[in-house]
């Protein structure tokens, strides 16, 4: 079924793309900043569409358009740079912003430059065969009513259950890139998120869980959503949750289920990985290029290239076609996540991996579809291995700090006792450190899955994966009460 | 740079009443803000990232004539963007909820109160650079451990934001401020590095206090450099004033009426009135606090902000409230809205403190955190983001803080801090020394009784 949206709402781009007819105010931004003496000049501009629903209950208790165009200028003078964001894309408009980051460095147009522009190159669109993604997705019709469906299922599948929501999000992005290195390259992006959350009540006793899934560039994606494998799924976790106990504090064998697990090798190690890092000090990592930092069980991989996943992209925000990076190999550190900054303050070289939220950021090095690679055993052994220990089947959120310390909370989690999967329980969060936990990790199963998610940090949220096969840690400190 | 100041909001009011009144919509209101943004970076001694940013949003609602509300947001504030925003806006309104359909505020034009916010001038970013520089400079020579500041900021705003509607409610403020962060790295040799740090508001760059920020986060950072692992236990636990706004901030779905009527807080629609808390705390919201660096005169809605008392001898006494849920609940809304088809409603900044002078209203008295053993000092709390289950009470957070032992404060290597916020604000014991002013609220040091901490001992 296609939807008949409406213009207001969908996207009333037309005529108004960000495509070839752009080069020439471009050229003239770019060729001004490289006579002022800039090494290099980037601008990327912006267009984007979004619709956000949420269901509560019976009842569509919001639905939140929005749409807006920016441009972010990025100027090099050697290793340093300055950034502008602007919403004013008129010709004047980007003068005045390249001024401003100019004078971030101490040029100005009227400073006599030595830095040629020949010109752009032919324009690498990587949206031509999008164009019609936007129309192709579900209309306010169709998906409020998918997700009036969700929240009916969690009420038919349910228990207990004192608040129910459905919400999905669609966003739409066109971006056009264009730097006094003669790059110009334009993509669309189409992101699409669903998530069902229920808050379990009974007495004292209360559990709130939740699931979200999300592709990129497959319009058709809601459509083919499993609604209702979603909320048997979420009704059972919060079955099972509703009267956990409070988990034992201490340090525990951990097996980690698989998909949104992988969250834990992001957070703690992947962002360890990002040349930011290397050049704040911050990563442990830094000068461990071959060296093992892990168990020789582990293999990771970060890459932008699988089909429709959230993290995969045509092209990165600074005009980059994406790679496939494997980054530790059988537990030796291979490679750093890199963007053009990092490549020229860290000699990492670049790895399509400059990505930003929107143009009020600079592009940094950022993960795209990260996980741990499959290993050759079944879950269940993994399990057997443990005589008593934890098993997290679903993580909620978490952060690493400055010194590489991370914690995570555990949302579904279950004794292991003699090998077997025990009682559910509650409040456990995993406590560690990057560079003690990953040479803990012995064991890696071979089911292997991804799982959508957001990651946010130096230039601002995007959508990322996130996966894993099932892993044990041998031990970790598991906080709780 | 200019500081932005480029909504007029006359111009706005006539452009969108002629373009509602040809699309047929007659009630609207809106929300705009813009700003003027530069920020600096350093990295040892060098500039690492320099930034500048002109923004600005609007967003739109319109009521059909059914009564239903739609909202459209954008950052194009031509006229064809807001034609767009209006008649996108008025298409969402299909979708509107009938139960639970928001209002324009009845105290949309009742007065402001008035704010000590002076405007200043944006100061040049090579400027700031310069400031930022010294300041980190000045950091690393503190300890010879200090080895980086590798979170640091200098930054400036300087915005404008409305709220406008069809009966003529005309909402303006403008405001500059100015922030400083600096987080120190250290490490000895063999040691594990350790960090911590300190920030800095006030209405404009010159008026930030630099050397004080520099002196907390060198003191703060060198109070950590000696640790020890802690055993897991049960613990009496002080928690900082930041801490303790951060706890209290994260489960303030207990006094939201959007979340109580949602069916997702703590708290009913009849626990207004019952004890919540020791009787000896007393919390309010206070956005008009001076101490509230860039308080907002009025919310989402054009309601203007005001003290509320939310626990006062802890009985829960009020909700922050939008229009719509002040309806719902026969009452006025308080201040404490966005702008939605579904709207917001959220705390703005928090007085926290016993609840008079008694003896029965100020809890344990005389307490001191250094002569008795076994104390854990909570310094700062981390990832409240993903360990808080607001809808279920519980929490269990990272943090950096000391055990005390002998008198003496020892930095903890690696903890977290569990718990129920209802056992907590039950469990209170007292409060230790005079109300320090944050970024997020005013409160002392706060002891509670019988936390689990786990430990890596």
């Amino acid at each position: 079924m296609l939807a008949t949206p409406s213009p207001s709402l969908t996207g009333a781009h037309a005529g108004d793309s960000l495509d070839l007819r752009w080069r020439e105010r471009l050229e003239t931004v770019l060729a001004a900043g490289a006579a002022a003496g800039a090494s290099l000049v980037e601008v990327f501009l912006e267009s984007t569409d979004h619709i956000g629903l949420l269901a509560e209950q019976e009842r569509i208790t919001n639905v939140s358009p929005a749409f807006g165009r920016g441009a972010g200028l990025r100027v090099f003078l050697g290793d340093r740079d300055g950034f502008v964001s602007t919403n004013d894309l008129s010709e004047a408009g980007l003068l005045q912003a390249l001024d401003q980051a100019l004078g971030m460095l101490g040029l100005s147009r009227s400073s006599l430059g030595s830095h040629a522009f020949a010109g752009l190159a032919s324009m690498r669109d990587h949206g031509a065969s999008k164009e019609s993604w936007l129309q192709h997705c579900p209309g306010l019709d169709e998906s409020t009513a998918r997700l009036l469906k969700a929240t009916a299922l969690l009420d038919r599948h349910g228990d207990h259950l004192q608040a129910r929501r459905g919400s999905y999000a669609r966003d739409w992005q066109e971006v056009l890139v264009a730097a006094s290195d003669g790059t110009f390259a334009r993509d669309i992006r189409l992101h699409q998120s669903v998530g069902i959350n229920a808050l379990a009540a009974d007495g004292d006793h209360r559990a709130s869980l939740g699931r979200r899934y999300g592709s990129s560039g497959r319009p058709d994606d809601l459509r083919h959503w499993d609604a209702e494998a979603s909320a048997i799924d979420l009704c059972s976790s919060a079955r099972s949750m509703l009267y956990a106990d409070y988990v034992e504090a201490g340090n525990y064998p951990v097996v980690l289920a698989n998909r949104f697990g992988g969250v834990i090798f992001h957070e703690a190690c992947g962002h360890l990985l990002e040349t930011t890092q290397v050049e704040r000090g911050t990563t442990p990592f830094a000068d461990q290029v071959g060296e093992t930092i892990a168990h020789e069980a582990v293999t990771a991989v970060d890459e932008g290239l699988s089909d429709g996943a959230f993290g995969s992209l045509s092209m990165d925000d600074e005009g980059m076609e994406p790679q496939r990076t494997v980054l530790i190999e059988n537990g030796v550190l291979q490679r750093f996540i890199s963007d053009r900054a990092g490549e020229l303050r860290t000699g990492h070289a670049r790895t399509g991996s400059g990505r930003r939220q929107s143009h009020n950021f600079a592009a940094a090095s950022r993960m795209r579809n990260t996980f741990i690679a499959a290993g050759p055993h079944s879950p269940e052994q993994l399990i057997g291995s443990v005589d008593r220990g934890l098993y997290c089947k679903s993580m909620g959120g978490g952060s690493v700090g400055p010194t590489g310390q991370f914690n995570f909370a555990v949302e579904e989690g279950y004794l292991i006792e003699d090998g077997k999967l025990g009682k559910p329980v509650k409040g456990a969060t995993l406590i560690g450190e990057a560079k003690e936990v990953m040479p803990r990790i012995s064991m890696c199963a071979n089911d292997l899955e991804l799982a959508a998610g957001f990651c946010g940090s130096v230039s601002g949220s995007i959508f990322v994966t996130v996966g894993q096969p099932h892993i044990k840690v041998d031990s970790i400190t598991v906080g709780g009460r | 740079m200019t500081s932005s100041t480029n909504l007029q909001a006359s111009d706005l009011a006539g452009q969108l009443q002629a373009l509602a009144t040809q699309l047929g919509v007659s009630r609207w209101d809106l929300g705009a803000s813009c700003s003027t943004d530069t920020s600096v970076q350093v990295d040892r001694g060098e500039a690492k990232q320099l930034k500048g940013a002109q923004r600005s949003s609007i967003t739109v609602r319109a009521w059909n004539s059914d009564g239903l509300v739609g909202i459209t947001s954008t950052s194009d504030l031509s006229s064809a963007g807001l034609a767009r925003a209006l008649a996108g806006a008025g298409e969402a309104s299909r979708y509107g909820n009938p139960d639970d359909t928001p209002g324009f505020s009845p105290l949309a034009t009742a007065p402001l109160a008035q704010l000590e916010q002076p405007i200043s001038e944006p100061r040049g970013i090579l400027e700031l650079l310069g400031t930022l520089k010294l300041a980190e400079a000045e950091l690393l020579s503190c300890h010879p451990a200090i080895s980086t500041v590798p979170y640091n900021g200098l930054a400036q705003r300087n915005s404008q934001r409305l709220y406008l509607n069809s009966e003529g409610a005309c909402r303006e403020q403008q405001l500059s401020t100015a922030s400083l962060y600096l987080y120190a790295l250290a490490e000895e040799a063999g040691r594990k590095p350790r960090s911590s740090g300190a920030v800095r508001l006030a209405y404009g760059a010159e008026q930030l206090d630099v050397a004080g920020c520099v002196e907390e986060a060198a003191e703060r950072t060198i109070k950590h450099l000696d640790y020890a692992p802690i055993t897991t236990g049960r613990y009496t636990c002080v928690f900082s004033p930041e801490a303790f706004l951060d706890l209290i901030g994260a489960f303030s779905g207990l006094f939201n009426a959007r979340a109580v009527l949602d069916g997702v807080s703590l708290s009913q629609r009849d626990s207004l009135g019952s004890q919540l808390a020791v009787p000896f705390l007393s919390i309010h919201d206070n956005g008009l606090h001076p101490g509230n660096i860039g308080a907002a005169s009025f919310d989402g809605e054009g309601t203007p902000v005001a003290r509320l008392p939310l626990l006062e001898g802890g009985i829960l006494r009020h909700f922050l409230h939008s229009e719509a849920t002040a309806r719902a609940f026969g009452v006025a809304p308080t201040g404490h809205a966005g702008l939605g088809a579904k709207v917001s409603v959220g705390p703005h900044w928090f007085e926290i403190g016993p609840a008079g002078s008694s003896d029965e209203q100020t809890g344990a008295r005389g307490l001191d955190r250094f002569s008795q053993e076994g104390i854990v000092w909570i310094d700062s709390l981390s990832a409240l983001h993903a360990g808080v289950k607001a809808s279920q009470g519980s929490f269990s957070l990272p943090f950096d803080g000391w055990l005390i032992q002998g008198g003496e404060a020892r930095s903890i290597e690696a903890a977290t801090v569990a718990g129920d916020i209802r056992a907590v604000l039950k469990g209170l014991v007292g409060f230790e020394g005079e109300a320090k002013v944050t970024p997020d609220g005013v409160c002392p040091l706060v002891w509670v009784d019988g936390l689990s901490i786990t430990g890596n001992a």
